[in-house]
C-alpha cells in the first residue's frame, strides 16, 4: 500500500479526488451556512413577508428546504465552468495571456458534438439505442469534438498568436478577441449556408433526461424530493475524468514536464533542449480539447445550443480561473465550483431575499462583483501564490 | 508570406522601380508652386459636382472620397488644407447630404463613433489600458437624456409598455443642451468610479473587468424597469425630445437652400443636418481637447506610464490619478456622443450597448492607428462606410443575382469583419493605418527585443 502511493501517476491519479471532495464540501458548507446565517437574520424584514404571501413558507424554512437542490445544480455548473476553465488556465499558465477565443473553442466543440449526434439521429440509429450504445454515441460526440475544437485552437495559435508572440502584451490579446469575434461568426455562417439555422438542438436520446431520486426528506413537516438528472452526473463525471487525465499528463508524463518547465521559464526550457513552439502548440491542443469536451457536456445539459454560446460561459470560466489563481490548474478547479455555487444559489434566492425587486437576471452580474472583488481584494486568486507581478 | 507563383523578383523589381519612378515624377510636376492647391480645388470641386449630379451612384461618391484623400496627401499646406475642408465640411457636405440624406446620416454616424473612437483611444492608445466595456459610458450618457428628455420620470411605477397617452414630457426640449455637458459629467463620472476599484490591476485583467462591466451596464439596462422602472426594460425608452428648431429659421433656410438642392427641405431633413452641424462642433472640440492633451504634460505622463509604468513611477508620475484622468476623459467624450444619439434617435434600448459595439469602435482605433488622431477618425470612416455602405451594397447584388439563395448576407456578419480588421491589422500592421510616430518607434522597438524573452513583461 505504502508503495501504491508513492507511485507517481496513482498520486497524480488519486490526487484530484481527494480535491473534489474537500473543494465541493468547504465551499457547499459555507455557502449553505452563510445563507442559513442570513435567512434567519432576515426572518421579521419586509422580504421574510412577501416570501410568507406567495409561497407560505418562512425564509429559514425556504432557504433550508431548496439548498439541497441548489447545491447539487451547483456543483453541475460548477463542473462545466470548471472544464473550462481549465484550458484557459493551462495557456495563461503557459504564455500568460488570455486566449480570448477559447469560448468559441467551446462553442466549436458544442457543435461538432451536436452535429454528430443528429447525424447519427438522422441515420435512425440515435432513437431506438440501448443504454450501453447511448453512452457510446455520446462519448464518440465527446470525441469527436475534442478532436476538431482542439485542431482549431492549434490553428489559431499558429495563425493569429504565433506572429505576435514577443510584441507588446496587448497585441496578442487583441488579437485573441479578433479571433473569437470572427470564429463566432464564422460557426454562424457554416451553420446558416449548410442547414439554415443558427441554433441547434441536442437531440433526446438514451437516459440523460431520466431523474434519480437521491433522498426524501421531510424538513419542518414539508416533504421535498432531492433529485438530481442523469445527464448532471454524467457531467460531473465527464469532468471529473477530464481533470483526472490533465492532472496527470501535467504532472506525471514527459511532455507536461516540459510544459511545466515552459511555464515557468520559456527561454531556459528552450536552452535545454525543449521545443518550445511545440510545446505551445501542445498546451493549446490539449486546452481546446479539454474546451471542446466541456462544449459537448453544455450541450447534453442545457440543450440548445447556438453560435454565441460560448460567450458566457466563457466569461464565468476565466471568472472562475481568476478566482482560483490563473495559471494554477487546481485553482480553476475550485474556482469552477465555488464560483457555479455561487451563481446558482444567487439565481436561486435573489429574488426572495430582496422582496422580489432583482431576480435571477442578475446571477451575471453576481459573477462579474465576484471577479471585481477577488482581483481587488486578492489578485493571485484564492491558490495563486502571493507573488509580485512578475518582472 | 513566400509563395511559389511570384515571378522572378528582378522583373518584378524592375517594373516596380519604373511605375515608381513615374509616380515620383508626377508628384514632383504636382508639387511645384500654386499647382498643388489648384489640383485640390479642381478635384474636389470635381468630385462634389460628380455626388451633386448623380446623388446616388457609388462611384461618383467613392470618386468624391479619391478627391478629399488626394487633397489631404497634397503639399498645400496647413492653411490651406482647414480652409478647404471646412468648406467641404460646413458648405459642400450639407449640400449634397440634402441631395441624398444618406451621406448626412453616414457622416453623422461617422463623427459620433469617430468621437467614441477618439474617447478609446485616450484610454487604450495614449494611456495604455484596454477597456472592452468603453460603449457603458457611452449607454450612460444616453440613458441620462433618454431618462430626463423623456415621459419616464412621471412613469417610474408603471409596468413597460402601459404609459398613459398623454404623459407630459419632464423637461423642456431645450434642458438638451445643458445636457451634452451633464452627459460629459456623468460619464466622467461613472469613469472613475469604475476606475477606482479596478486600475490598479494588470493590462489583461483590466480588459477583463471592464468588459464585465460593460455587460453589467447592459445587465441593468434591460432589467431596471423593476422595482422602479428607471430604463424600461428591454422596450426601451421613446419618445425622446430633440431640441427644437425655429421655425423662422427653418423658413430662412429653406428659402436659400430650396433652390440648390433641388427640392423643399422637410423637418427630419433639418433635424439630420442639425445633428449633422453639432457632431462637427463636438468633433471639432473633441480633436482639439485630445491634440493638446497629447502634447501636454499629461499626454507625456500616460505615455510614460504605458511604456514601462515601473520607470515611470520612479520619476515621480503619478500613476492612479493619472489613470483615472485618462479613464474619466476618455469616457466623457462618449458621454456626450451618448447625449447627442439618444436626442438623434429619438430612442434608447440596451441592445445598442452590446459588447459588439465595444468591439466595433476598438476595431476603428486599430484599424486607423492607435494612438493616432488622424488615424482614429479614418479608422471610423472606413469601418462605417464598410459596414453601412459597401457590405448593404454587396448584399444588394448577391440578392439581386438569379438562382443564389440569400443565404450569405454580408451585412449580417460584421463581428467577423472586426474580428479580422483585428487579427489582420495586429499581424500585418499593428501600428494602423496612419501610424503614431510614437507608436510606431515603440513596435520597432519590440522586434528588436523578440530575440529575448518578454519585452512586455513590464507592462
Amino acid at each position: 500500500m505504502r508503495r501504491l502511493t508513492q507511485s507517481p501517476l496513482l498520486r497524480e491519479i488519486l490526487r484530484p479526488f481527494g480535491q473534489v471532495f474537500v473543494f465541493v464540501g468547504i465551499s457547499a458548507v459555507t455557502i449553505s451556512s452563510s445563507l442559513i446565517s442570513l435567512a434567519f437574520l432576515m426572518r421579521n424584514s419586509y422580504a421574510n413577508e412577501v416570501l410568507f404571501g406567495k409561497t407560505g413558507q418562512n425564509l429559514p424554512t425556504y432557504v433550508i428546504t431548496n439548498l439541497p437542490q441548489v447545491l447539487i445544480d451547483g456543483i453541475t455548473v460548477g463542473f462545466v465552468y470548471a472544464a473550462i476553465a481549465l484550458g484557459y488556465s493551462m495557456v495563461y499558465g503557459v504564455l500568460e495571456f488570455i486566449n480570448f477565443a477559447h469560448s468559441e473553442i467551446f462553442a466549436i466543440g458544442a457543435f461538432v458534438g451536436v452535429e454528430l449526434l443528429i447525424l447519427i439521429d438522422n441515420l435512425g440509429i440515435l432513437a431506438g439505442a440501448s443504454i450501453p450504445e447511448s453512452y457510446l454515441f455520446l462519448f464518440l460526440a465527446i470525441l469527436a469534438g475534442m478532436a476538431l475544437a482542439g485542431a482549431a485552437a492549434m490553428s489559431v495559435e499558429r495563425i493569429a498568436y504565433r506572429p505576435l508572440r514577443g510584441a507588446p502584451r496587448l497585441v496578442p490579446l487583441i488579437s485573441a478577441i479578433g479571433v473569437s469575434f470572427f470564429l463566432a461568426d464564422a460557426i454562424r455562417l457554416t451553420e446558416s449556408v449548410t442547414t439554415g439555422q443558427f441554433y441547434r438542438v441536442f437531440p433526446t436520446f438514451g437516459n440523460f433526461d431520466e431523474l434519480i431520486e437521491l433522498a426524501r426528506m421531510n424538513v419542518f413537516g414539508i416533504p421535498f424530493n432531492l433529485v438530481i438528472q442523469v445527464k448532471s452526473i454524467v457531467v460531473i463525471v465527464a469532468a471529473l475524468l477530464m481533470m483526472v487525465g490533465l492532472s496527470t499528463f501535467v504532472n506525471a508524463s514527459r511532455t507536461g514536464k516540459a510544459i511545466r518547465a515552459v511555464a515557468q521559464d520559456r527561454p531556459t526550457a528552450s536552452l535545454m533542449g525543449i521545443d518550445v513552439n511545440r510545446i505551445i502548440a501542445i498546451t493549446f491542443l490539449v486546452g481546446g480539447a479539454l474546451g471542446g469536451a466541456a462544449g459537448v457536456l453544455f450541450a447534453l445539459k442545457f440543450t440548445r445550443i447556438d453560435p454565441f454560446v460560448g460567450f458566457f460561459p466563457g466569461l464565468k470560466a476565466f471568472t472562475a480561473a481568476v478566482l482560483g489563481g490563473i495559471g494554477n490548474l487546481v485553482g480553476a478547479l475550485l474556482g469552477g465550483i465555488v464560483l457555479g455555487m455561487l451563481e446558482t444559489a444567487a439565481g436561486a434566492y435573489l429574488s426572495a431575499f430582496t422582496a422580489g425587486a432583482f431576480g435571477a437576471e442578475y446571477k451575471d452580474i453576481f459573477a462579474f462583483a465576484i471577479l471585481i472583488l477577488v482581483l481587488i481584494v486578492r489578485p493571485s486568486g484564492l491558490l495563486g501564490e502571493q507573488v509580485g507581478q512578475k518582472a | 508570406m513566400l509563395h511559389g507563383t511570384a515571378p522572378p523578383k528582378e522583373e518584378v523589381q524592375k517594373g516596380e522601380r519604373r511605375l515608381t519612378q513615374r509616380w515620383r515624377q508626377a508628384k514632383a510636376w504636382l508639387g511645384q508652386g500654386r499647382r498643388p492647391h489648384l489640383f485640390s480645388i479642381l478635384s474636389v470641386a470635381a468630385g462634389s459636382l460628380l455626388v451633386f449630379l448623380g446623388p446616388r451612384s457609388l462611384v461618383a461618391f467613392w470618386l468624391f472620397l479619391a478627391a478629399a484623400y488626394i487633397s489631404y496627401t497634397l503639399p498645400t499646406g496647413r492653411k490651406f488644407k482647414a480652409v478647404l475642408f471646412a468648406i467641404v465640411l460646413l458648405v459642400i457636405m450639407p449640400i449634397l447630404g440634402l441631395r441624398n440624406i444618406f451621406y448626412l446620416e453616414l457622416a453623422f454616424q461617422i463623427s459620433v463613433f469617430a468621437a467614441l473612437a477618439l474617447g478609446l483611444n485616450i484610454v487604450v492608445g495614449f494611456a495604455g489600458l484596454l477597456d472592452l466595456g468603453y460603449v457603458a459610458f457611452y449607454a450612460v450618457g444616453a440613458y441620462l437624456w433618454g431618462f430626463f428628455g423623456s415621459q419616464q420620470p412621471f412613469l417610474l411605477h408603471a409596468i413597460p409598455g402601459t404609459a398613459p397617452p398623454n404623459t407630459p414630457f419632464f423637461l423642456p426640449p431645450g434642458a438638451f443642451y445643458p445636457f451634452l455637458i451633464f452627459g460629459i459629467a456623468a460619464a466622467a463620472l461613472t469613469g472613475l468610479l469604475l476606475g477606482t476599484p479596478v486600475l490598479r490591476l494588470r493590462g489583461d485583467y483590466l480588459a477583463i473587468v471592464t468588459l464585465g462591466f460593460g455587460e453589467v451596464i447592459r445587465v441593468l439596462a434591460n432589467n431596471l424597469d423593476k422595482p422602479l422602472n428607471l430604463t424600461n426594460g428591454p422596450q426601451g425608452i421613446t419618445p425622446i425630445q430633440r431640441p427644437v428648431i425655429p421655425a423662422e429659421l427653418q423658413a430662412g433656410l429653406n428659402a436659400l437652400l430650396a433652390p440648390i438642392v433641388g427640392h423643399a427641405i422637410s423637418i427630419a431633413e433639418f433635424y439630420n443636418l442639425f445633428f449633422y452641424l453639432l457632431t462637427l462642433g463636438v468633433i471639432g472640440f473633441i480633436i482639439v481637447v485630445t491634440r493638446r492633451l497629447d502634447d501636454s504634460r499629461t499626454g507625456r505622463a500616460w505615455s510614460a506610464l504605458r511604456d514601462d509604468e515601473l520607470a515611470a513611477v520612479s520619476m515621480g508620475v503619478p500613476k492612479t490619478r493619472l489613470k483615472l484622468a485618462a479613464f474619466a476623459a476618455g469616457a466623457s467624450f462618449a458621454g456626450i456622443m451618448g447625449v447627442i444619439m439618444a436626442a438623434n434617435r429619438t430612442f434608447v434600448s440596451p441592445e445598442s450597448f452590446s459588447f459588439m459595439q465595444s468591439i466595433g469602435v476598438l476595431s476603428m482605433v486599430i484599424l486607423g492607428g492607435i494612438g493616432s488622431i488622424p488615424g482614429v477618425i479614418v479608422g471610423a470612416a472606413v469601418v462605417l462606410i464598410l459596414t453601412l455602405q459597401v457590405l448593404p451594397g454587396i448584399s444588394l447584388v448577391l440578392g439581386s443575382m438569379r438562382g443564389f439563395n440569400p443565404v450569405f448576407d454580408p451585412t449580417k456578419y460584421q463581428r467577423m469583419i472586426f474580428g479580422l480588421i483585428l487579427v489582420v491589422m495586429m499581424i500585418y500592421r499593428p501600428a494602423g493605418l496612419i501610424p503614431a510616430a510614437r507608436r510606431k518607434r515603440e513596435l520597432a522597438r519590440g522586434e528588436i527585443d523578440e530575440v529575448g524573452n518578454d519585452p512586455e513583461a513590464e507592462a
